[in-house]
């Protein structure tokens, strides 16, 4: 064995240390599958034992499965993924059948197949630590917890207690574990927890776990139970709800769970592991493992920050322009205990975006999340004002005024008079040139763009822009704070939109081209939702509201024009224009694409059929669903070769978390590696032919189908 | 050369209302098969032995109604040992898949004479009992959209344009050619009454119906699917009706079929043995045709299986005098009347499932014994039988009156 120690103690409880020689964590590899087998046998050859302890001499517990192999998976190495996780978890089922009290020592993270090792643990000690993470976040990553943890979670907890751990990846801390049945005591030390294990242990000498005992009734019944059965045929409508049917892994998991109550432990174990394989072989596993683990881990260790300057903090933030995005970066600062002077033209002004910082914490006191005291501490970090003299001492301001030149130009000479040389300013603009905005500043090379995302406290995204002049240490400062307030950062270079505005522009225009075509409305929105969209285009375009794309798209013609460029007019054009014509600007509006009765929920404006509908204009649902997915990683693609884009991480990242691209997929690049090159390129020609050429494959995306190439940052 | 197949008899009992408070929920499942079957041997002075088999449509096949409560009902009337018995499961076509069999058996030459029809006391073994992949399993459930049939029903309302006043037209419609039915005598001699072992009468007539019936007393009522659409199921059907926005939901329980307890019987057989236990043939088969249809939608399979009925035949929809369209919810009748141009003087001309109660098994047979008995009040030729069923199929049963 080498992940696994076998210690024995002076009271014979054997300890089970482990402690991977590779790396900073335990894993389920391979090696660790057949230390554990080899460490069973030799606890069932030893019969001078009292107990067993299971601990880690890592930081963490246990990391969980082993996703360098797990990605690599494929339909014919499955079988050998299933067999290996067969033979993992008869170990696991023979060390919880033992015959002696078997104790989990949680020290440390334990999440995922650590999680699940836990759970063959007759009892579950952990240190009373809220950075301690437990769960099994199998789901996120497009997989199902093979490791028993479907079959012992729904033993354990019943199957709709369980369902949001397994299905939803929920984790939770120590305090949680214990109140919700998943921890059996707290300890507030390491010390006092090998002291409560080997107490336990001592005390309860004919441990078992609760299906292995007579009588055991699980939590809510199993679905032979008419109460059961009863609620059973919702369930899947429910859940398809949320996965729109493009999630194949919550999807999996409420199988194996119904499947898994109706048979015995062994038998449902299996069926867990067939599934589990299944899902390890599928490409949505291989598109959400390459982005939201290796993609958004490299995101994390600073992969976009240039090299050579010190990380660094910042001490108080500066944030011009209390309105909606103002309102929310202070929060999103003062959240993480970063002092803020949010600025307006008047106090008031001011105040009231202050207001939106004390409805959000008073939200998460109301629901037991935060103390009082702590809501007044955060609160209190908000300073406003309407004078640009108490922005001295910012190391950061953030600029979120109006989207108008000459006013950003103003705040930004204003602010930076009271600004140290090297205090970085940031525009939060979403449309504007960085670069152009930067022609206001004294200091471009400290001037950089910050684009958040709305609602701030929500989304977790924040796209960095630099400007032709902004200088690298800015970028490394603007990136560090951006990780300070807990965000994800993607770095992109300027462009009329950036990456995601421009990006996204694309999906809104694509729905609302066809609504000009004469395509349902209701099939453009399905459609969306289909493809995994969190909205669909026209609802979207409404939130945006459509003044806002005609004043964009009329300011981008003037742009142009300034260039002595034309603008390329796009089939959305007329629609919005026809709308905006009708007086139907959209939500805030109170009509738009859809109309909003106040008391009642959106409906599609029926405006729209009478005035767009044609007959024979309908589409098969696969090209509507492609469309919304193609236009937007077409686009991508230019921005990449524009150099808009320079990493395939930031584009797959950002478009996921940023503009609501579907998570299956791994995100606008990804999309096209799991199509296959060739086959995206020969779709988006067909797309071209039938619905314009802006469906036509960049060259730089033929050489890459040409030389059998992939979208990839290594 | 096939022979032909005749209907000599069509009896049922009165439809229940299928719940605790309902009269035939103290009479067991068996009870009402097995008096139905000692009557229909009564009226036909049949020498059981001569039937070949007994095929009875059982949708719920568990508990009372389980372990093929066909051949035990024929144990319990006193029939032939030598009588055999099965019962099958076509979702509400139970019934009328069962007297198809039997039609088809006859015809096919290697029998002579069956009893067809069906059971379903929905009061002693709800509707669900048997659970089944379909709903129950997860894996099944997702992969082939499963919704309720309600859904279903609320969708063919959208999609077709059907208000709420449009389906409690109908519903009101059904009660009132129930009722009028009733009082002309139009079910007496085949809808035979429920007696206790003393010879009491338990009931004779069909519970649910309601002469008073309105346009305000049904407008009343609560749309039944509204609240389990909102929780998931609205959102199943979006993949294959994309173009429907959202669903409205105006079927409740006035507009739908009713839960009964009931039993029907028909006796089928070739000319030969009608000579010889003197027999009269009242109608023959003409044709019979089950398809599939979306299963998601489920209840759109009556149009298509009468149309592959009619080819059959050799006939067109104007060619039948009487149409008797299962009442499963009035969506499903008005579509189907739409689809096949069937006007409604000629259809559920003495009322429907929704005035007097949908027993899952048993329905189809009550139909087509409706139907024969009308078009030998009327004098007509020809009626087709037809049911939406579960799973997404239709079927569709035609008789002409000899």
């Amino acid at each position: 064995m080498n992940s696994i120690r076998y210690e024995k103690d002076p009271h014979k409880i054997v300890h089970l240390v482990l402690d991977r020689p590779q790396g900073s964590a335990n894993l389920m590899d391979e090696q660790f599958g057949r230390d554990l087998q080899q460490a069973v046998q030799q606890l069932q050859a030893d019969s001078d034992k009292t107990g067993v302890i299971l601990r880690s001499a890592k930081k963490t517990f246990f990391a969980g499965g082993d996703l360098d192999t797990l990605v690599t998976i494929t339909p014919a190495t499955a079988p050998q993924l299933f067999a290996g996780a067969e033979a993992t978890k008869a170990a696991m089922r023979q060390l919880e059948t033992l015959g002696v009290p078997v104790v989990a020592a949680i020290a440390g993270a334990a999440l995922g197949g650590g999680w699940e090792l836990a759970l063959c643990c007759h009892h579950r000690i952990a240190v009373d630590d809220s950075n301690i993470q437990l769960g099994l976040p199998e789901v996120t990553l497009g997989l199902l917890p093979g490791g028993g943890g479907t079959v012992r979670m729904n033993r354990l907890l019943g199957f709709q207690a369980a369902m949001p751990y397994l299905a939803e990846g929920r984790q939770f801390k120590p305090r949680q574990g214990l109140e919700n049945g998943l921890l059996h005591e707290l300890a507030g030390d390491s010390d006092e927890l090998l002291a409560k294990a080997a107490a336990w242990i001592e005390a309860n000498p004919d441990a078992a776990q609760p299906w292995d005992q007579q009588g055991y009734k699980i939590p809510g019944g199993t679905p032979k139970q008419p109460a059961f059965a009863q609620m059973l045929p919702i369930v899947p409508a429910i859940l398809k709800h949320k996965t729109k049917g493009v999630m194949p892994a919550p999807e999996a998991i409420l199988s194996a769970s119904i499947e898994g109550l109706q048979v015995d432990f062994d038998t449902a174990t299996r069926i867990e592991s067939r599934y589990f394989a299944e899902l390890a072989s599928g490409q949505v596993a291989k598109n959400m493992i390459g982005t939201f683990w290796y993609q958004l881990n490299e995101i994390k260790a600073g992969a976009g920050r240039p090299e050579g300057f010190e990380q660094r903090t910042v001490g108080k933030v500066g944030i011009l322009g209390a309105g909606m995005m103002g309102a929310g970066i202070a929060y999103a600062c003062a959240i993480r205990g970063i002092p803020v002077v949010l600025k307006d033209i008047s106090v008031d002004n001011a105040d009231k975006g202050k207001d939106y910082s004390a409805g959000l914490l008073d939200k998460r006191v109301a629901r037991g999340r935060m103390t009082a005291e702590k809501r007044e501490q955060v609160l209190g970090l908000i300073h406003t004002t309407d004078s640009a003299a108490d922005l001295g001492g910012c190391d950061l301001i953030i600029e979120a005024v109006f989207e108008d030149r000459a006013l950003k130009a103003g705040v930004t000479a204003e602010a930076e008079a009271q600004l140290a040389d090297s205090a970085v300013f940031a525009s939060n603009t979403s449309t504007l040139p960085i670069t152009g905005l930067a022609a206001a500043s004294a200091r471009p090379q400290n001037f950089i763009g910050l684009h958040f995302f709305s609602p701030v406290d929500k989304m977790p995204l924040v796209e960095i822009i630099c400007g032709e002049k902004t200088a690298p240490a800015t970028l490394a400062r603007a990136y560090d704070f951006v990780q300070q307030i807990a965000k994800t950062p993607i770095v992109v270079n300027d462009s009329r939109g950036f990456f995601t505005s421009r990006v996204f522009g694309t999906f809104t225009r694509e729905g609302i081209a066809m609504l000009g075509e004469g395509v349902a409305a209701a099939s453009i929105e399905n459609a969306a939702f289909l493809a995994g969209f969190p909205v669909g285009p026209l609802a979207v375009c409404d939130e945006v509201s459509l003044s806002l794309s005609a004043r964009v798209r009329d300011q981008t013609i003037k742009d142009l024009a300034a260039q002595g460029e034309s603008y390329q007019p796009h089939p959305a054009d007329a629609v919005i224009d026809r709308l905006l014509q009708q007086d139907r600007a959209g939500k805030a509006a109170g009509k738009g694409f859809y109309d909003y009765p106040g008391d009642s929920k959106k409906s599609l404006w029926p405006g729209l059929q009478q005035q767009f509908y044609k007959a024979d204009a309908q589409l098969p649902l696969q090209d509507i669903k492609d469309r919304l997915l193609f236009i937007q990683a077409l686009e991508s693609v230019r921005c990449l070769d524009e150099k808009v884009l320079t990493s395939v991480r930031d584009a797959n990242v950002g478009s996921i978390f940023g503009i609501g691209y579907p998570a299956w997929t791994g995100g606008v690049l990804q999309f096209i590696n799991q199509c296959g090159v060739r086959e995206f390129v020969s779709r988006a020609q067909q797309l071209a032919e039938h619905y314009g050429e802006r469906f036509a494959p960049p060259a730089s995306l033929l050489a890459i189908a040409e030389n059998g190439g992939r979208y990839s940052d290594t | 050369m096939t022979t032909d197949a005749f209907i000599y008899d069509a009896i049922r009992t009165p439809r229940g209302r299928g719940k605790a408070s309902g009269a035939l929920h103290e009479v067991k499942p068996i009870t009402l098969l097995s008096d139905l079957l000692k009557t229909l041997q009564q009226r036909n002075s049949l020498d059981t032995e001569a039937v070949d088999d007994i095929v009875m449509g059982c949708v719920s096949a568990v508990g009372d109604q389980g372990a093929d409560i066909a051949k035990i009902a024929a144990m319990t009337a006193g029939w032939g040992d030598d009588v055999g018995g099965v019962t099958l499961n076509r979702f509400c076509a139970s019934g009328l898949e069962a007297v198809n069999q039997a039609a088809a058996r006859v015809r096919s030459g290697w029998e002579q004479l069956l009893v067809a029809g069906g059971v379903e006391s929905m009061s002693r073994v709800p509707m669900g009992s048997d659970g089944g992949a379909m709903a129950m399993d997860p894996e099944t459930s997702l992969d082939t959209g499963f919704m309720p049939q309600g859904i279903g029903a609320d969708l063919i309302a959208t999609l077709e344009g059907y208000c709420r006043e449009d389906v409690d037209t109908f519903a009101m419609h059904s009660h009132r050619k129930a009722a009028a039915a009733w009082d002309r005598g139009a079910y007496r001699g085949w809808v035979i009454p429920v007696q206790d072992r003393n010879g009491i009468t338990v009931l004779d007539t069909d519970e649910l119906v309601r002469p008073d019936a309105s346009l305000e007393t049904l407008g009343g009522l609560k749309p039944s699917f509204a609240a389990i659409g909102e929780m998931g199921f609205d959102g199943v059907a979006r993949e294959k009706y994309h173009w429907v926005e959202k669903i409205h939901h105006v079927h409740s329980p006035g507009n739908s079929s009713g839960i009964v307890d009931g039993a029907a019987a028909l006796l089928i057989g070739n000319e030969t043995i009608a000579k010889a236990f003197d027999l009269t043939p009242r109608a023959r088969f003409i044709a019979a045709a089950v398809v599939g249809s979306d299963p998601t939608i489920m209840l759109t399979g009556p149009a298509p299986a009468a149309r592959k009925a009619l080819k059959i035949a050799g006939l067109k929809a104007e060619d039948i005098d009487l149409y008797e369209v299962n009442e499963a919810f009035a969506s499903v009748v008005m579509r189907f009347q739409r689809e096949l141009q069937v006007p409604d003087e000629k259809v559920n001309v003495n009322g429907g499932s929704i005035a007097m109660g949908h027993p899952l098994g048993a329905t189809g047979a009550m139909i087509l014994a409706a139907a024969l008995n009308e078009l030998e009040a009327r004098g007509q030729r020809r009626a087709m039988a037809t049911l939406c069923v579960g799973g997404g199929m239709g079927i569709a049963t035609i008789i002409e009156r000899l």
